[in-house]
Protein backbone atom coordinates (compact mmCIF):
# COMPACT_ATOMS: atom_id res chain seq x y z
CA UNK A 1 0.00 0.00 0.00
CA UNK A 2 1.08 3.58 -0.63
CA UNK A 3 2.63 5.81 2.00
CA UNK A 4 2.34 9.59 2.30
CA UNK A 5 4.84 11.74 4.14
CA UNK A 6 3.00 15.07 3.89
CA UNK A 7 -0.56 15.96 2.95
CA UNK A 8 -0.86 19.40 1.44
CA UNK A 9 -4.14 21.15 0.80
CA UNK A 10 -3.01 23.74 -1.73
CA UNK A 11 -4.40 27.27 -2.01
CA UNK A 12 -3.66 27.76 -5.69
CA UNK A 13 -3.00 25.86 -8.89
CA UNK A 14 0.38 27.57 -9.05
CA UNK A 15 1.35 26.05 -5.71
CA UNK A 16 0.06 22.65 -6.85
CA UNK A 17 2.00 22.88 -10.11
CA UNK A 18 5.25 23.79 -8.38
CA UNK A 19 4.89 20.90 -5.95
CA UNK A 20 3.92 18.50 -8.72
CA UNK A 21 7.24 18.99 -10.55
CA UNK A 22 8.90 16.52 -8.20
CA UNK A 23 8.33 12.89 -9.16
CA UNK A 24 7.91 11.93 -5.53
CA UNK A 25 4.84 14.16 -5.25
CA UNK A 26 1.35 13.28 -6.46
CA UNK A 27 -1.88 15.14 -7.13
CA UNK A 28 -4.68 13.22 -5.47
CA UNK A 29 -7.77 12.15 -7.36
CA UNK A 30 -10.12 9.69 -5.71
CA UNK A 31 -7.16 7.45 -4.64
CA UNK A 32 -9.07 4.25 -5.53
CA UNK A 33 -6.10 2.98 -7.55
CA UNK A 34 -3.35 4.99 -5.94
CA UNK A 35 -3.98 3.43 -2.54
CA UNK A 36 -3.38 -0.03 -3.95
CA UNK A 37 0.03 0.92 -5.33
CA UNK A 38 3.33 0.77 -3.47
CA UNK A 39 4.20 4.38 -4.14
CA UNK A 40 6.13 6.24 -1.51
CA UNK A 41 4.70 9.73 -1.82
CA UNK A 42 6.55 12.64 -0.30
CA UNK A 43 3.85 15.27 -0.78
CA UNK A 44 0.25 14.34 -1.55
CA UNK A 45 -1.35 17.37 -3.18
CA UNK A 46 -5.06 17.95 -2.61
CA UNK A 47 -6.91 20.38 -4.91
CA UNK A 48 -10.17 20.19 -2.95
CA UNK A 49 -10.06 23.84 -1.82
CA UNK A 50 -9.80 25.26 -5.32
CA UNK A 51 -13.48 25.12 -6.25
CA UNK A 52 -12.89 22.60 -9.02
CA UNK A 53 -15.85 20.42 -8.07
CA UNK A 54 -18.46 22.14 -10.19
CA UNK A 55 -20.11 21.52 -13.56
CA UNK A 56 -20.69 24.82 -15.34
CA UNK A 57 -22.81 25.27 -18.42
CA UNK A 58 -22.84 28.14 -20.88
CA UNK A 59 -24.31 28.53 -24.37
CA UNK A 60 -21.50 26.59 -26.04
CA UNK A 61 -20.19 24.05 -23.59
CA UNK A 62 -20.06 22.27 -20.27
CA UNK A 63 -16.99 22.80 -18.11
CA UNK A 64 -16.40 20.02 -15.62
CA UNK A 65 -13.94 20.68 -12.80
CA UNK A 66 -11.35 17.97 -12.24
CA UNK A 67 -12.61 17.31 -8.70
CA UNK A 68 -16.12 16.43 -9.87
CA UNK A 69 -16.95 12.87 -9.00
CA UNK A 70 -18.22 10.26 -11.42
CA UNK A 71 -21.48 10.28 -9.48
CA UNK A 72 -21.88 14.01 -10.14
CA UNK A 73 -21.57 13.33 -13.86
CA UNK A 74 -24.08 10.52 -13.55
CA UNK A 75 -26.81 12.56 -11.90
CA UNK A 76 -26.31 15.91 -13.68
CA UNK A 77 -29.57 16.26 -15.57
CA UNK A 78 -28.55 18.93 -18.11
CA UNK A 79 -25.32 17.16 -19.00
CA UNK A 80 -27.14 13.93 -19.65
CA UNK A 81 -30.06 15.53 -21.46
CA UNK A 82 -27.59 17.17 -23.83
CA UNK A 83 -25.66 14.06 -24.78
CA UNK A 84 -28.28 11.31 -24.90
CA UNK A 85 -27.34 10.18 -21.39
CA UNK A 86 -24.03 8.67 -22.47
CA UNK A 87 -22.09 10.03 -19.49
CA UNK A 88 -24.59 8.41 -17.14
CA UNK A 89 -24.48 5.20 -19.14
CA UNK A 90 -20.69 5.21 -19.12
CA UNK A 91 -20.33 5.45 -15.35
CA UNK A 92 -23.38 3.73 -13.88
CA UNK A 93 -21.81 0.27 -14.01
CA UNK A 94 -18.61 1.32 -12.29
CA UNK A 95 -18.71 -0.66 -9.01
CA UNK A 96 -21.22 1.24 -6.87
CA UNK A 97 -22.51 4.64 -5.84
CA UNK A 98 -19.99 4.83 -2.99
CA UNK A 99 -17.01 4.44 -5.28
CA UNK A 100 -18.46 6.88 -7.79
CA UNK A 101 -18.88 9.42 -4.98
CA UNK A 102 -15.11 9.23 -4.49
CA UNK A 103 -13.58 8.69 -7.93
CA UNK A 104 -12.92 11.97 -9.74
CA UNK A 105 -13.13 12.79 -13.42
CA UNK A 106 -9.70 14.44 -13.26
CA UNK A 107 -8.03 11.37 -11.79
CA UNK A 108 -9.74 9.09 -14.27
CA UNK A 109 -8.93 11.06 -17.41
CA UNK A 110 -5.42 12.18 -16.43
CA UNK A 111 -4.49 8.53 -15.79
CA UNK A 112 -5.76 7.52 -19.26
CA UNK A 113 -6.88 4.17 -17.86
CA UNK A 114 -7.28 1.55 -20.58
CA UNK A 115 -10.42 0.17 -18.96
CA UNK A 116 -12.03 3.60 -18.65
CA UNK A 117 -15.67 3.80 -19.61
CA UNK A 118 -15.88 7.54 -19.22
CA UNK A 119 -12.84 8.20 -21.41
CA UNK A 120 -14.51 6.18 -24.17
CA UNK A 121 -17.71 8.22 -23.85
CA UNK A 122 -15.91 11.57 -23.74
CA UNK A 123 -13.89 10.77 -26.86
CA UNK A 124 -17.13 10.40 -28.80
CA UNK A 125 -18.04 13.96 -27.83
CA UNK A 126 -16.27 17.18 -28.82
CA UNK A 127 -14.17 17.08 -25.65
CA UNK A 128 -11.12 19.02 -24.52
CA UNK A 129 -8.94 19.11 -21.45
CA UNK A 130 -7.78 22.34 -19.87
CA UNK A 131 -4.24 21.87 -18.58
CA UNK A 132 -2.76 24.40 -16.16
CA UNK A 133 0.36 25.05 -18.25
CA UNK A 134 -0.50 23.30 -21.49
CA UNK A 135 -3.74 25.19 -22.12
CA UNK A 136 -6.73 23.67 -23.85
CA UNK A 137 -6.05 20.60 -25.99
CA UNK A 138 -8.42 18.14 -27.57
CA UNK A 139 -8.99 14.99 -25.54
CA UNK A 140 -7.78 12.91 -28.47
CA UNK A 141 -4.46 14.81 -28.53
CA UNK A 142 -4.21 14.63 -24.74
CA UNK A 143 -4.39 10.86 -24.59
CA UNK A 144 -1.68 10.66 -27.22
CA UNK A 145 0.62 12.88 -25.11
CA UNK A 146 3.07 11.39 -22.65
CA UNK A 147 2.02 11.67 -19.02
CA UNK A 148 3.77 14.72 -17.59
CA UNK A 149 3.62 16.90 -14.49
CA UNK A 150 0.97 19.30 -15.69
CA UNK A 151 -2.41 19.54 -13.98
CA UNK A 152 -5.72 18.65 -15.59
CA UNK A 153 -7.95 21.48 -14.41
CA UNK A 154 -11.18 20.95 -16.33
CA UNK A 155 -12.83 18.85 -18.99
CA UNK A 156 -14.68 20.89 -21.59
CA UNK A 157 -17.43 19.38 -23.72
CA UNK A 158 -18.69 21.46 -26.62
CA UNK A 159 -22.38 21.40 -27.41
CA UNK A 160 -22.50 20.66 -31.11
CA UNK A 161 -25.72 18.70 -31.37
CA UNK A 162 -24.02 15.49 -32.37
CA UNK A 163 -25.98 12.30 -31.82
CA UNK A 164 -24.25 9.78 -29.59
CA UNK A 165 -24.75 6.32 -28.20
CA UNK A 166 -22.83 4.12 -25.77
CA UNK A 167 -22.77 0.46 -24.89
CA UNK A 168 -20.48 -2.04 -23.22
CA UNK A 169 -20.25 -5.74 -22.63
CA UNK A 170 -19.41 -6.90 -19.12
CA UNK A 171 -19.17 -10.35 -17.64
CA UNK A 172 -20.89 -9.12 -14.52
CA UNK A 173 -22.69 -5.83 -14.12
CA UNK A 174 -20.13 -3.96 -11.99
CA UNK A 175 -16.97 -5.45 -13.47
CA UNK A 176 -14.59 -3.79 -15.93
CA UNK A 177 -15.93 -3.83 -19.46
CA UNK A 178 -14.72 -6.53 -21.83
CA UNK A 179 -15.18 -3.84 -24.46
CA UNK A 180 -16.65 -0.34 -24.36
CA UNK A 181 -18.03 1.38 -27.44
CA UNK A 182 -19.29 4.86 -28.17
CA UNK A 183 -20.53 6.11 -31.53
CA UNK A 184 -21.25 9.68 -32.60
CA UNK A 185 -22.77 11.21 -35.71
CA UNK A 186 -22.60 14.79 -36.92
CA UNK A 187 -22.91 16.30 -40.40
CA UNK A 188 -22.17 13.18 -42.43
CA UNK A 189 -19.31 12.11 -40.19
CA UNK A 190 -19.49 9.03 -38.00
CA UNK A 191 -17.06 8.44 -35.19
CA UNK A 192 -16.59 5.14 -33.38
CA UNK A 193 -14.60 4.91 -30.14
CA UNK A 194 -13.53 1.60 -28.68
CA UNK A 195 -12.25 1.38 -25.12
CA UNK A 196 -11.07 -1.42 -22.86
CA UNK A 197 -9.45 -2.96 -25.96
CA UNK A 198 -7.85 -3.50 -23.33
CA UNK A 199 -5.64 -0.50 -24.18
CA UNK A 200 -6.62 3.16 -23.97
CA UNK A 201 -9.69 4.08 -25.98
CA UNK A 202 -9.17 4.95 -29.63
CA UNK A 203 -11.38 6.67 -32.19
CA UNK A 204 -11.92 6.27 -35.93
CA UNK A 205 -13.97 8.52 -38.22
CA UNK A 206 -15.86 7.70 -41.39
CA UNK A 207 -17.92 9.77 -43.81
CA UNK A 208 -21.44 8.58 -44.49
CA UNK A 209 -24.95 9.94 -44.38
CA UNK A 210 -27.18 9.85 -41.31
CA UNK A 211 -28.78 6.69 -42.65
CA UNK A 212 -25.79 4.66 -43.81
CA UNK A 213 -26.32 1.67 -46.07
CA UNK A 214 -25.21 -1.80 -45.00
CA UNK A 215 -22.23 -1.38 -47.37
CA UNK A 216 -21.32 1.91 -45.68
CA UNK A 217 -21.35 0.26 -42.27
CA UNK A 218 -19.35 -2.72 -43.55
CA UNK A 219 -16.72 -0.34 -44.94
CA UNK A 220 -16.68 1.57 -41.64
CA UNK A 221 -16.11 -1.69 -39.78
CA UNK A 222 -13.20 -2.53 -42.07
CA UNK A 223 -11.69 0.88 -41.39
CA UNK A 224 -12.12 0.37 -37.65
CA UNK A 225 -10.37 -3.00 -37.78
CA UNK A 226 -7.53 -1.52 -39.84
CA UNK A 227 -6.97 1.32 -37.38
CA UNK A 228 -7.82 -0.08 -33.97
CA UNK A 229 -6.02 -3.06 -32.56
CA UNK A 230 -7.43 -5.34 -29.90
CA UNK A 231 -5.60 -7.36 -27.31
CA UNK A 232 -6.22 -10.18 -24.87
CA UNK A 233 -6.48 -10.21 -21.09
CA UNK A 234 -8.36 -12.22 -18.46
CA UNK A 235 -11.68 -10.77 -19.63
CA UNK A 236 -11.47 -11.74 -23.27
CA UNK A 237 -9.32 -12.68 -26.23
CA UNK A 238 -8.26 -10.46 -29.09
CA UNK A 239 -10.56 -12.34 -31.46
CA UNK A 240 -13.53 -12.07 -29.08
CA UNK A 241 -13.05 -8.32 -28.75
CA UNK A 242 -12.81 -7.95 -32.50
CA UNK A 243 -16.16 -9.73 -32.94
CA UNK A 244 -17.68 -7.73 -30.10
CA UNK A 245 -16.53 -4.46 -31.66
CA UNK A 246 -18.47 -5.32 -34.79
CA UNK A 247 -21.64 -6.01 -32.79
CA UNK A 248 -21.40 -2.98 -30.49
CA UNK A 249 -20.59 -0.48 -33.24
CA UNK A 250 -23.49 -1.69 -35.42
CA UNK A 251 -25.82 -1.64 -32.42
CA UNK A 252 -24.82 1.93 -31.55
CA UNK A 253 -25.21 3.10 -35.14
CA UNK A 254 -28.68 1.57 -35.17
CA UNK A 255 -29.54 3.38 -31.95
CA UNK A 256 -28.59 6.70 -33.53
CA UNK A 257 -30.33 6.08 -36.85
CA UNK A 258 -33.50 4.94 -35.10
CA UNK A 259 -33.37 7.96 -32.78
CA UNK A 260 -33.88 5.68 -29.79
CA UNK A 261 -32.12 5.24 -26.52
CA UNK A 262 -30.73 1.80 -25.85
CA UNK A 263 -30.74 1.37 -22.08
CA UNK A 264 -28.60 -1.76 -22.24
CA UNK B 1 -1.11 16.28 11.02
CA UNK B 2 -4.09 17.54 12.97
CA UNK B 3 -7.64 17.02 11.75
CA UNK B 4 -10.96 18.28 13.08
CA UNK B 5 -14.15 16.62 12.01
CA UNK B 6 -17.64 15.75 13.09
CA UNK B 7 -18.49 12.09 13.61
CA UNK B 8 -22.17 11.46 14.29
CA UNK B 9 -22.58 15.10 15.32
CA UNK B 10 -19.76 14.93 17.85
CA UNK B 11 -16.60 16.99 17.31
CA UNK B 12 -13.29 15.14 17.11
CA UNK B 13 -9.80 16.58 17.02
CA UNK B 14 -6.95 14.22 16.38
CA UNK B 15 -3.38 13.79 15.19
CA UNK B 16 -3.19 11.39 12.24
CA UNK B 17 -0.50 10.22 9.86
CA UNK B 18 -1.13 11.72 6.37
CA UNK B 19 -1.75 8.27 4.89
CA UNK B 20 -4.26 7.14 7.53
CA UNK B 21 -7.40 5.83 5.89
CA UNK B 22 -10.72 7.00 7.22
CA UNK B 23 -11.73 3.41 8.09
CA UNK B 24 -8.70 3.05 10.36
CA UNK B 25 -9.33 6.40 11.99
CA UNK B 26 -12.96 5.53 12.65
CA UNK B 27 -12.19 2.10 14.09
CA UNK B 28 -9.40 3.55 16.22
CA UNK B 29 -12.02 5.88 17.67
CA UNK B 30 -14.41 3.07 18.53
CA UNK B 31 -16.69 2.98 15.51
CA UNK B 32 -16.41 -0.78 15.05
CA UNK B 33 -19.48 -1.02 12.80
CA UNK B 34 -17.21 0.11 9.96
CA UNK B 35 -15.88 -3.14 8.52
CA UNK B 36 -12.83 -3.82 6.41
CA UNK B 37 -13.64 -6.14 3.50
CA UNK B 38 -12.04 -6.27 0.08
CA UNK B 39 -9.69 -3.25 0.32
CA UNK B 40 -10.08 -2.90 -3.44
CA UNK B 41 -13.02 -0.48 -3.29
CA UNK B 42 -15.46 -3.16 -4.42
CA UNK B 43 -17.45 -4.60 -1.53
CA UNK B 44 -19.12 -1.65 0.22
CA UNK B 45 -18.57 -3.04 3.73
CA UNK B 46 -16.80 0.12 4.86
CA UNK B 47 -19.58 2.49 3.70
CA UNK B 48 -20.06 5.63 5.78
CA UNK B 49 -21.58 8.96 4.83
CA UNK B 50 -19.54 12.08 4.34
CA UNK B 51 -21.67 15.21 4.24
CA UNK B 52 -24.67 12.93 3.67
CA UNK B 53 -23.24 11.01 0.70
CA UNK B 54 -22.22 7.35 0.90
CA UNK B 55 -18.49 6.85 0.45
CA UNK B 56 -15.95 4.08 0.92
CA UNK B 57 -14.00 4.77 4.10
CA UNK B 58 -11.32 2.29 2.98
CA UNK B 59 -10.61 4.52 -0.02
CA UNK B 60 -10.77 7.91 1.67
CA UNK B 61 -7.93 9.53 3.54
CA UNK B 62 -8.74 10.65 7.07
CA UNK B 63 -7.07 13.92 6.11
CA UNK B 64 -9.76 14.47 3.51
CA UNK B 65 -12.41 14.25 6.22
CA UNK B 66 -10.90 17.30 7.90
CA UNK B 67 -13.70 19.80 8.48
CA UNK B 68 -16.32 17.37 7.19
CA UNK B 69 -19.34 15.67 8.67
CA UNK B 70 -18.98 11.88 8.87
CA UNK B 71 -21.83 9.54 9.78
CA UNK B 72 -21.46 5.88 10.71
CA UNK B 73 -24.27 3.49 11.52
CA UNK B 74 -23.87 4.41 15.19
CA UNK B 75 -25.13 7.87 14.23
CA UNK B 76 -28.33 6.65 12.59
CA UNK B 77 -29.20 3.91 15.05
CA UNK B 78 -32.95 4.34 15.01
CA UNK B 79 -33.26 4.18 11.24
CA UNK B 80 -30.66 1.40 11.03
CA UNK B 81 -32.62 -0.70 13.51
CA UNK B 82 -35.73 -0.24 11.43
CA UNK B 83 -33.98 -1.31 8.20
CA UNK B 84 -32.32 -4.18 10.08
CA UNK B 85 -35.72 -5.37 11.28
CA UNK B 86 -36.99 -5.66 7.71
CA UNK B 87 -33.84 -7.54 6.74
CA UNK B 88 -34.21 -9.92 9.69
CA UNK B 89 -37.87 -10.52 8.80
CA UNK B 90 -36.68 -11.94 5.48
CA UNK B 91 -33.89 -13.98 7.05
CA UNK B 92 -31.56 -11.91 4.91
CA UNK B 93 -29.05 -10.86 7.54
CA UNK B 94 -27.19 -14.22 7.49
CA UNK B 95 -23.69 -13.67 8.94
CA UNK B 96 -24.33 -9.93 9.23
CA UNK B 97 -20.84 -8.81 8.29
CA UNK B 98 -22.02 -6.79 5.28
CA UNK B 99 -25.07 -5.38 7.09
CA UNK B 100 -23.65 -2.08 8.43
CA UNK B 101 -22.37 -0.99 4.99
CA UNK B 102 -25.49 -2.27 3.30
CA UNK B 103 -27.83 -0.47 5.71
CA UNK B 104 -25.86 2.78 5.39
CA UNK B 105 -26.30 2.64 1.64
CA UNK B 106 -30.00 1.83 1.93
CA UNK B 107 -30.47 4.87 4.17
CA UNK B 108 -28.51 7.01 1.68
CA UNK B 109 -30.65 5.68 -1.16
CA UNK B 110 -33.87 6.52 0.66
CA UNK B 111 -32.67 10.09 1.09
CA UNK B 112 -31.50 10.47 -2.49
CA UNK B 113 -34.08 8.64 -4.62
CA UNK B 114 -37.78 9.37 -4.66
CA UNK B 115 -39.89 6.22 -4.98
CA UNK B 116 -37.16 4.18 -6.71
CA UNK B 117 -38.07 1.32 -9.04
CA UNK B 118 -36.71 -2.17 -8.42
CA UNK B 119 -34.12 -1.56 -11.13
CA UNK B 120 -33.04 1.73 -9.54
CA UNK B 121 -32.74 0.03 -6.15
CA UNK B 122 -30.55 -2.71 -7.64
CA UNK B 123 -28.35 -0.13 -9.37
CA UNK B 124 -27.96 1.95 -6.21
CA UNK B 125 -27.03 -1.03 -4.07
CA UNK B 126 -24.78 -2.71 -6.65
CA UNK B 127 -21.71 -1.65 -4.69
CA UNK B 128 -22.65 -3.72 -1.63
CA UNK B 129 -21.58 -7.33 -1.88
CA UNK B 130 -22.93 -10.19 0.26
CA UNK B 131 -21.26 -13.59 0.26
CA UNK B 132 -24.06 -15.40 2.14
CA UNK B 133 -27.26 -14.61 0.32
CA UNK B 134 -28.47 -14.39 -3.24
CA UNK B 135 -29.68 -10.83 -2.57
CA UNK B 136 -33.33 -11.83 -2.98
CA UNK B 137 -34.01 -11.59 0.75
CA UNK B 138 -32.45 -8.14 0.89
CA UNK B 139 -34.42 -7.07 -2.18
CA UNK B 140 -37.69 -8.09 -0.50
CA UNK B 141 -36.62 -6.39 2.74
CA UNK B 142 -35.79 -3.10 1.01
CA UNK B 143 -39.08 -3.13 -0.88
CA UNK B 144 -40.99 -3.72 2.38
CA UNK B 145 -38.99 -1.02 4.14
CA UNK B 146 -39.65 1.56 1.42
CA UNK B 147 -43.33 0.59 1.21
CA UNK B 148 -43.63 0.99 4.96
CA UNK B 149 -41.92 4.41 4.84
CA UNK B 150 -44.38 5.47 2.12
CA UNK B 151 -47.33 4.52 4.31
CA UNK B 152 -46.05 6.63 7.23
Amino acid sequence: MFTIENYIMVDSLDEAYELNQSRSNVILGGIMWLKMSNRKIENAIDLSNLGLNTIEEDDDSFKIGCKCTLRELEVHQRLNDQFNGILRKSVEHIVGVQLRNGATIGGTIFSRFGFSDVLTALLALDSYVELYKGGIVSLEDFIAMRTDNDILVRIIIKKDNRKVSYSTLRKSSTDFPVLACAVAYKEDTWKAVLGARPGTAKAVEFNASKNPTKEDVDTFMEKIKENISFGANHLGSKEYRSILADVLVRRNIEEITSGGINEN
Amino acid sequence: MKINLWINDKAFESEVAPDTLLIDFLRANGFYSVKRGCETSNCGLCTVMMNGKPILSCSTLAARANGQDVTTIEGVQEEALEVGGFIADQGAEQCGFCSPGFIMNVISMKKELVDPSEEEIKKYLAGNLCRCTGYMGQARAIKNYLDSAKEE
